[in-house]
């Protein structure tokens, strides 16, 4: 089996010379950096670009540091990038949790963050992570650079804010210092999207930031149980308390993976689960970063 | 387009079209046919190639992609002898059908080269990506720990 269409293929040296690719096609354009989704999509004839435009070539985009607690994950850091930076797992554990649960190696050798966010299935790991982390999303395009913060970012299904002139430049956070976990439910413990996932990030405040996958159109930030609990540690009560609201936050469906029902309830245990492992971690205890909670 | 690309060593001058995906100009264009064509959408590991020492989907790369890059299969593996890792896949009977085996061992070399004595855990999430139908996957996994406590005997 082939790829059914045939299109142009440029592989730039400069942001330039991409944007101007983009702006210059007079049809539809793609943006190709570890191309695990574009390549299947474009066989599956579900996108059929005029134009791919290889960013892989460009320099300055695979920034991975913090500077002044924020840190930076350029456009194509792949998820083994993640995964073998000592400066994420210090700074930034949920990133390196969250990659680890992504597909298999010969995936996250070539799948990168930011690719997976673009994709923006329900199901991407690194939406959750990126969302409890109050991301923001920089993109350039041919009015100039721009951000977006993460939670205007996801707008539909395997919709952006991108333009389809526009690429995503990197990432940025700025981290307090926290614990938090991502968990995700998967059929199996290997090569599997996420049924059900929430990643928790929780400060010295008990400040928390929470946010589901794969339990509605797009992943999504629960405002209502941050405020909620906002300031308390993770008690039975509090937790009582947060559990009781999940289900008015997400908006799951039966599909091949798991029923709604399911959905929803295991949201509810790995929310319990989760509060506790965040604050414990936190705390410089509780299971390890990378030992699966669920 | 004129692409060149290092596959096991030797460097080719190919003419690819951009849709032209790497799994078919590795076994059409070049001959090399140990990359099998199973899922074609990353699911399966069958197509798994090294590409700068580092495992891919050759089912989800284009040719044009790897330009510049060095590719290498079973083939550059065990060019000049078999690798421990094959000869123990041999001994210890870790393949029945054969089509999963050339991801397999390279899946396990890209394992091996960064951790050259993995637990059974370490094994069993390299290979994650990687079906196995006839094994149930317990004497490749075998296989694998096993080099990894060979390369820990001290040589006399």
């Amino acid at each position: 089996m082939v790829i059914p269409h045939d299109f142009e293929y440029v592989r730039p040296n400069t942001l330039e010379e991409a944007t101007r690719a983009l702006a210059d096609c007079s049809g539809s354009a793609q943006v190709l950096a570890g191309g695990t989704d574009l390549v299947a999509w474009l066989r599956d004839d579900a996108v059929h670009p005029d134009l791919v435009v290889d960013i892989k070539a460009i320099d300055g985009l695979r920034d991975l540091a913090v500077a002044d607690r924020t840190m930076t994950v350029g456009s194509l850091v792949t998820f083994t990038d993640l995964m073998e930076s000592s400066v994420v797992a210090e700074h930034a554990p949920l990133l390196s949790e969250a990659a680890e649960t992504v597909a298999s190696p010969g995936i996250r050798n070539r799948a990168t963050v930011v690719g997976n966010i673009c994709s923006a299935v329900p199901s991407c790991d690194a939406g959750p992570v990126l969302l409890a982390y109050d991301a923001h999303v920089h993109l350039v395009g041919p009015e100039g650079f721009r951000s977006v913060p993460i939670e205007a970012w996801f707008v539909g299904l395997r919709q952006t804010a991108r333009r389809e002139d526009e690429i995503v430049t990197h990432l940025t956070m700025e981290l307090p210092t926290h614990g938090g976990c991502y968990v995700k439910l998967m059929r199996y413990g290997g090569e599997d999207l996420a049924q059900a996932a929430v990643a928790i990030v929780v400060d010295d405040a008990h400040d928390y930031r929470i946010a589901f996958g794969a339990v509605a159109p797009t992943p999504v930030r629960a405002h209502a149980v941050e405020d909620a609990i906002r300031g308390r540690a993770p008690t039975e009560d509090v937790i009582a308390e947060a559990v009781a609201m999940v289900r008015s936050e997400i908006s799951p469906i039966n599909d091949l993976r798991a029923t709604a029902e399911y959905r929803a309830h295991m949201c509810e245990v790995m929310l319990a689960r989760g509060l506790v492992a965040a604050d414990q971690r936190r705390n410089g205890d509780g299971p390890e970063y990378r030992t699966r909670l669920i | 387009m004129q692409v060149t690309i290092t596959v096991n060593g030797e460097s080719w001058d190919l003419d690819v079209a951009p849709a032209d995906v790497l799994l078919d100009v590795l076994r059409e264009q070049i001959g090399v046919k140990s990359p099998k064509i199973g899922c074609e959408r990353g699911d399966c590991g069958s197509c798994t190639v090294l590409l700068d020492r580092r495992t891919v989907r050759s089912c989800l790369v284009l040719a044009v992609e790897v330009e510049g890059h060095e590719v290498t299969t079973v083939e550059g593996i065990g060019a000049d002898r078999l690798s421990d890792l094959q000869e123990l896949f041999i001994t210890l009977n870790s393949f029945q059908c054969g089509f999963c085996a050339p991801g397999i061992v390279l899946s396990a070399t890209e394992l091996l080269d960064e951790n050259p004595n993995p637990d059974r855990h370490d094994v069993q999430e390299a290979l994650s990506g990687n079906l196995c139908r006839c094994t149930g996957y317990e004497p490749i996994i075998d296989a694998v720990l096993a080099v990894g406590q060979r390369s820990g005997e001290v040589t006399p």
